[in-house]
């Protein structure tokens, strides 16, 4: 299958005129400077630096290990539950450092939403998953909030196959739909950055290729950044891609460039398969 | 979006809602402990200087308004302890053994499984009602042995339990690379699988020394219990719960000072053993 | 290699050259296999010795009360006499102490339980999880004797002299709840009684919150934090809802140590045949009445009407007890199915 072909093919879009464009002249949403994240004595990321872009999607990648998710992570303030993880450096957005901002950092994870790699939908119903952030932090009333659930719900194309069973538990959908769900979840809250950790990981093909899709739609209106194991899936998906290896960012270009004609060789030894 | 910040009401309702119920589960956790600390010192201001008078250990229990100690009811306790773990361990090590080893297939270990946790958690007064009248009332007389046999029911639940816990955690390459050998199942158990979970096991029986140590309710209709020195196990016994509750329920002074030092006595026994139970176990691990 | 066929020992046919024997292992003699069944069939047996205990137990029980199972019949349970002398019984009085100051138990300490579970998981530090969690579980170490004097000598006292007055004062003349405060304050009492029980079954539940608390995937609270929920919200909308079977579960075990406890309340609820709305009187569980008169019955009928009220108890308890189980054992297996 793919051992035939050095790189991944990808069907080109005409519509998109975006991919193309370099990564200098963009909008920037966020700015890594110099990130260094511990787990205990283990440091997992080393300097990292880079930009990212608004309204597009960036896909990182890289072998297991390689710190993808822990970057992440890092981005909503996740690694801060848990005691022995710390970051050190710059993560800014909107003018201010995220890492050492004084403000209540539920306010951040407020604008920023994550889906994770396992559907975790909440244990109550599909209206009320929903509801449950906006909640957070707006009072809106009976009409308000059944809007703002048709509305994320139609954002995550999944309105149509759940509009008659609202009150029924999150539980009850098939895994993609679960997934799709916690996606339309996390834009209920209406979020300026997206952070996707390889969300169609434990999805059949079909729920996959149906994601693909929506992240394709959202990046319209959302900042995202998408973590994949799966190379194939970051070329078809993305305008952006980073590489990572051993904690260290290694290449960050445009999609093509870094898929096509990678500047650096350790891309190239692993886009074309020398190591996995 | 500048309705997200520190000024939105919801959001503020909703840190104060926080911070107020964060702050009543630490009360939650003070209340209890207090209680502890509380209990605790009251037995060793009670009891402590009891304990520290030699006479305690080597006088009888006493007519009121008399001079006298604990012997015969440490004696009896200690003697009671003794056989009914005797008695208990056995059956609770050997079904704890079925359970693990052999009950995969079938529905006789998870039943009993079942059964022998409501029987862990069970009223231990209706233990004392059972043995009364399958024994007591036969052979009609209260007796040591009764009570040992009270406090053997309330040992098994707790050694079953252990015992199947601790035999299951032992992995399963251990039992096949016994069986590749061609060891025989009866001797994999007693050789392989006890000694790998030894030390859990011998927790769970001290767990089980300590919960019927401080039993009372079982002894009442059993032991009762008995003014003299005695370690006929044919007739009453005396023993340190029965005789608490007797002095400690009367009006006499001296009787009641006693019971407290039983009361200290029993408790740091009981703690003593429940903290060498713990650090024998995190050993293990 | 050849292939001729070559004889495990002694000579080849063929070419009668010795060929080495070949070590066998040695065959599984009689006797072992024997051994085996005989273990099997030991352990078997004291599993069914276990697996029979409960069965035994209430057949005893009823066998000890058939007398006053026959005279009374099912109005055993709402008759509310209780005189040995004309040999009349009835457990009312028993049966409303035991639920009522299981009641006050529950009340107390479900919150306190969930409170202070809580607490550790989610609050406590990593380095003070371990101690304080053993503190806790010290709680249910104590013997329930050392409650009771406790109860009596210290607990008593205090609450006679400062917390029935003010609670007298406080509800005296409301209409409803003042019914619930009325009388002398006496210290010992079904009040009493409540509270000291509730301190013995808050290790029990604490410990199953605690278990089933931490059974949440991290995912799952991560998704919840991750929308900026607070601590408060995660636990409370989040891992609550989704542990509530093992919660219950948790709850009726402590309910089911609160129906049975026997020494501790038996010091502080004041052997009283007294039936009364007002939770500072006096009164009798089943436990403290078994307890307190066992020994001192005189005549089949008084001993028949003790073994009916063990009887009771022992029913309640096992179907309160068994109840907990099942709910523990489905979240167990709805945890190994999702997994």
């Amino acid at each position: 299958m793919e051992a035939t072909e050095a790189a991944p093919r990808r069907t080109p879009r005409p519509e998109v005129a975006t991919r193309t464009e370099s990564a200098s002249e963009h909008k920037v949403k966020l700015e890594v400077r110099n990130l260094d994240f511990f787990y205990g004595r283990f440091h997992a990321l080393k300097s990292i630096s880079m930009d990212v872009p608004e309204r597009r999607v960036t896909a990182f990648i890289g072998p297991s290990g390689c710190g993808k998710s822990t970057l992440l992570r890092v981005f909503n303030r996740m690694y801060s539950l848990y005691p022995e993880q710390r970051a050190e450096g710059e993560v800014i957005m909107d003018g201010e450092n995220l890492l050492t901002t004084k403000r209540d950092v539920s306010l951040i994870r407020a604008k920023i939403g994550m889906v994770f790699q396992k559907p975790t939908p909440f244990p109550m119903s599909i209206y009320d998953n929903i509801a449950f952030g906006v909640r957070l932090f707006e009072r809106l009333n009976k009409r308000d909030m059944d809007e703002r659930v048709e509305w994320a719900l139609h954002k995550a194309a999944l309105w149509d196959e759940v509009k008659d069973i609202l009150t029924r538990s999150g539980h009850s959908l098939s895994g993609g739909q679960q997934q799709r769900l916690c996606i339309a979840r996390g834009i209920a809250v209406k979020p300026q950055i997206l952070l996707l950790d390889e969300p169609t990981s434990a999805l059949d093909p079909i729920s996959t290729a149906k994601i693909e899709e929506l992240v394709d739609e959202l990046k319209r209106e959302f900042t995202i950044v998408i973590v994949t194991h799966n190379m194939q899936q970051a070329a078809r998906v993305s305008d952006f891609t980073a590489y990572m290896y051993l904690g260290e960012l290694i290449e960050f270009d445009v999609t093509d460039t870094v898929f096509i004609k990678p500047k650096m060789k350790q891309t190239e030894d692993y886009i074309t398969g020398r190591f996995g | 979006m500048s309705e997200i910040d520190a000024s939105n009401p919801v959001y503020r309702r909703r840190k104060l809602v926080n911070r107020v119920m964060l702050s009543v589960s630490a009360l939650a956790l003070v209340f209890g402990l207090i209680w502890l600390t509380w209990i605790l010192a009251t037995l060793l201001y009670e009891g402590g200087a009891a304990l520290l008078r030699a006479g305690l250990y080597y006088q009888m229990t006493p007519p009121p308004g008399l001079d006298g100690g604990l012997a015969n009811a440490i004696a009896g306790s200690l003697l009671l302890v003794v056989i009914g773990t005797l008695i208990g361990t056995p059956i609770g090590v050997l079904a704890g053994t079925y359970l693990a080893e052999y009950g995969r297939r079938g529905w006789l270990a998870s039943a009993t499984r079942f059964l022998n946790d409501v029987l862990l958690s069970a009223p231990s007064i209706v233990i004392g009602l059972f043995v009364y009248s399958v024994y007591v009332a036969r052979v009609g007389h209260f007796s040591g042995w009764a009570g040992s046999m009270a406090l053997g029911l309330l040992v098994i639940p707790v050694v079953v339990r252990t015992t199947d816990d601790m035999l299951k955690l032992v992995p399963s390459s251990l039992r096949e690379a016994a069986a590749a050998l061609g060891c025989p199942t009866w001797k994999m158990i007693l050789q392989v699988s006890y000694r790998a979970a030894r030390t859990g096991i011998l927790t769970g029986i001290l767990l089980a020394v300590a919960r019927i140590s401080g039993e009372t309710a079982p002894l009442l209709f059993t032991a009762l219990n008995n003014q003299f020195w005695s370690l006929n196990m044919n007739a009453p016994v005396s023993n340190l719960p029965v005789v608490i509750f007797q002095f400690a329920m009367s009006p006499y002074q001296d009787w009641q000072r006693l019971a407290w030092g039983g009361a200290t006595l029993i408790t740091i026994a009981v703690l003593f053993l429940n903290i060498v139970a713990r650090v024998l176990f995190k050993k293990a691990q | 290699m050849s292939a001729v066929p070559v004889s495990i020992h002694g000579v080849d046919n063929q070419t009668n050259i010795a060929v080495t024997e070949y070590g066998r292992p040695p065959p599984r003699t009689r006797s072992s296999a024997r051994l085996d069944a005989a273990f099997e069939w030991l352990t078997r047996g004291f599993a069914i010795l276990v697996f029979s205990l409960l069965a035994a137990i209430l057949v005893s029980l009823v066998l000890g009360s058939t007398l006053t199972l026959d005279k009374y019949g099912l109005s055993f349970i709402w008759r509310r006499e209780w005189d040995p002398v004309r040999e009349s019984f009835g457990a009312l009085v028993p049966i409303y102490g035991t639920l009522v100051t299981s009641l006050i138990a529950m009340i107390i300490g479900i919150p306190v339980s969930f409170g202070i579970a809580l607490f550790l998981t989610e609050l406590a530090p990593g380095w003070l999880k371990r101690p304080l969690g053993t503190a806790i579980e010290l709680l249910a170490a104590i013997p329930s004797i050392i409650y009771g004097m406790w109860g009596l000598f210290v607990l008593s006292p205090i609450i006679q002299s400062n917390v029935q007055p003010f609670l007298i004062d406080l509800f005296g003349n409301v209409p409803i709840l003042g019914k619930l405060f009325e009388g002398p304050p006496l210290g010992i009492g079904m009040m009493t009684a409540g509270l000291i029980l509730s301190i013995m079954v808050i290790p029990f539940i604490t410990a199953v919150m605690r278990d089933v608390f931490e059974l949440v995937p991290s995912m799952l609270k991560e998704s919840a934090y991750g929308l900026g929920a607070t601590t408060w919200e995660v636990v409370f909308r989040v891992v609550l809802p989704y542990t509530k079977v093992g919660v219950v579960g948790g709850i009726m075990l402590g309910l089911g140590r609160a129906l049975g406890e026997t020494m501790a309340v038996t010091f502080v609820i004041g052997n009283a045949h007294e039936l009364s709305a007002s939770l500072m009187a006096p009164g009798n569980s089943i436990a403290s009445a078994l307890a307190n008169e066992f020994t001192e019955a005189v005549g089949d009928a008084y001993l028949s009407a003790l073994f009916e009220l063990g009887l009771i108890l022992f029913v309640i308890t096992t179907i309160v007890l068994a109840l907990s189980k099942l709910l523990l054992l489905r979240l167990s297996r709805q945890e190994g199915a999702r997994a």
